[in-house]
């Protein structure tokens, strides 16, 4: 479904210039298509972080567009911007739970833009969505953590959590940001293989920052270097070689982290 | 190499903590003036020994005055004035803190604008100005003597008092936690009441506890301006001269601060 289906999310010359003076992002333009999950790497500072936050706007942009199922975000106002909000889940380097609330409350936090102020201060939520809720749990094997406080979880489970409350919100977007940072190497392909399989079970697309280079390359279908606010590499996880990886991070030896797909690329092609 | 050998032995005999002031002239003169000032101090102080001696006998007979406490003779008083000092104590507590969490909303910087950020430090800076014995005499001369000053007081009190500590809480609170309930699409109150009201509220139940004591203590001292409550009972008892009464208050006052004293210290055990 890629190239003519209109995308999902629409980044036209998106400028990110900070207080400090400090320019984030840098005429960035990307298209995301329904249901793609792609991953977004680069050096720390590079402007990830910044880039998906643009589109929630937890950061404002100082220019460009963002447009989302064909509405424009930037230049909403705050209620509509709400609105809009409630369709793009996002998920956390350091989870990022409300630690002193319990897993079940977090996870109907995910509801917090449907649901009115009274109805959420006596956790009144609506019978489908606390049902949605422990399918949801019981999906990433946590419904008998219900009632847990959220900082009695290992930092898979809180990640998962995270997980299921950004799925709560019915979006139709992920943005992912460093989900593994915190992770050991298991729990780290988990949680990626987690998000991905959500994604192709419910159709979502995803932004995926994520810093090991050889998890973007086995878990998601397109990854987009970003180096110094600028976008330097677009293409599938195959054509990320060393002179891609050399344009987004700079000189190194790169011959180990790509050794796994040239091993792959020279059973394909045995005559070169 | 070995003719600027480094000789760690010498130096560290050589080495001396440094000194609070480096300049050994203004170091030596500032201890001399300390000195002089102390002496000079000590001799300007007059005592009249003989007269000292007198009140010696006049203090000997006016704590004897004090036994045995008689809770009796006046015991309807007694019984009146601290049952007003425990309504002022719970009431102003409660609207105080009710008045509080606004005021400390307001008085974050990092939830308020400039504007309403000023206007709220202003509430707590001219709330902390004051002792509560001065602003007690205002009320008084605004309200009358009895209960209500005295409640004004305590409350305009406890609004400063609540609102300078929970707003230190509120700016200390994990900014990604309240980041995510954000991206849910909350409202407004829904995000302070599922991202930061869980973060803040041990210090808020504790700080009303520790209020609710200070309260009871201020409100036995306030009867002395006129402001009601167990210190005009104990104001009355000292001008008619009836010790033993004045030995009761005394005594239902320390054992009513004890008990309040020891719950909100459980009570704050508790809730950290």
């Amino acid at each position: 479904m890629p190239e003519n289906a209109p995308p999902l999310l629409a980044i036209t010359g998106l400028t990110k210039r900070y207080a400090t003076g400090d320019l984030a992002l840098n005429e960035v333009s990307l298209a995301v298509p329904p249901g793609q999950v792609m991953a977004l790497i680069g050096p720390s500072g590079a402007g990830k972080s910044t880039l998906i936050r643009c589109v929630n706007r937890l950061v404002e942009p100082t220019s460009g567009q963002v447009v989302l199922d064909g509405a424009e975000l930037t230049t909403l106002g705050r209620a509509a911007l709400r609105r809009a909000r409630r369709r793009m889940g996002m998920i956390f380097q350091e989870y990022a739970l409300v630690e002193r609330l319990t897993v079940m409350e977090n996870v109907l936090s995910g509801r917090l833009g449907y649901t009115g102020f009274w109805a959420s201060w006596f956790r009144r939520f609506p019978r489908r969505d606390v049902e949605e809720a422990f399918r949801l749990l019981a999906r990433v094997g946590l419904a008998h953590m219900a009632d847990k406080r959220a900082d009695a979880l290992s930092g898979g489970q809180r990640q998962r959590v995270g997980i299921v409350r950004a799925l709560m919100q019915d979006p139709a977007l992920l943005l992912v940001d460093e989900p593994t940072a915190s992770l050991d190497p298991k729990t780290s392909r988990q949680i990626m293989r987690l998000i991905v399989e959500l994604c192709e079970e419910r159709g979502l697309a995803a932004i995926i920052n994520i810093h090991d280079v050889a998890l973007a390359q086995e878990f998601a279908r397109r990854i987009v270097g970003l180096r110094a606010g600028r976008i330097v590499f677009d293409g599938t996880p195959e054509t990320l070689d060393a002179a891609a990886l050399t344009a987004i991070y700079g000189e190194e030896d790169w011959s180990r982290t790509i050794r796994r797909i040239e091993a792959e690329d020279s059973v394909a092609e045995p005559v070169a | 190499m070995s003719a600027t050998a480094f000789d760690a032995a010498a130096a560290a005999r050589a080495w001396r903590p440094p000194p609070l002031i480096s300049s050994p002239l203004l170091r030596y003169a500032v201890y001399l003036g300390a000195l002089a000032y102390v002496v000079l101090g000590v001799a300007t102080v007059e005592v009249n020994w003989a007269r000292a001696a007198e009140g010696m006998g006049r203090a000997a007979g006016f704590l004897g005055g004090f036994f045995p406490p008689d809770f009796v003779s006046k015991g309807d008083d007694i019984f009146e004035g601290l049952m007003e000092s425990l309504t002022m104590t719970v009431v102003s507590t409660a609207l105080g803190i009710a008045l509080s969490i606004p005021v400390a909303l307001g008085a974050s910087r990092n939830l308020a604008p400039l504007p309403i950020y000023l206007f709220c430090r202003g509430i707590i800076a001219v709330s902390r100005t004051f002792q509560e014995i001065i602003i007690a005499i205002v009320f008084v001369a605004m309200v009358g003597f009895g209960p209500l000053a005295g409640m004004l007081t305590l409350t305009f009190a406890t609004v400063g008092f609540m609102a300078k500590l929970l707003a230190e809480d509120i700016e200390d609170i994990e900014r990604a936690q309240a980041e995510a309930v954000r991206a849910t699409g909350a409202g407004w109150f829904s995000w302070i009441a599922w991202s930061v009201l869980p973060q803040v509220k041990p210090r808020l139940i504790g700080l009303s506890a520790y209020r609710l004591d200070i309260n009871f203590r201020e409100s036995a001292v306030l009867g002395l301006v006129g402001a009601g409550g167990i210190g005009d009972t104990l104001n009355t008892a000292f001008d008619r001269y009836e010790f033993d009464t004045a030995a009761a208050v005394l005594l239902i006052i320390i054992a009513i601060v004890l008990v309040c004293e020891y719950t909100s210290g459980w009570i704050r055990r508790k809730v950290q």
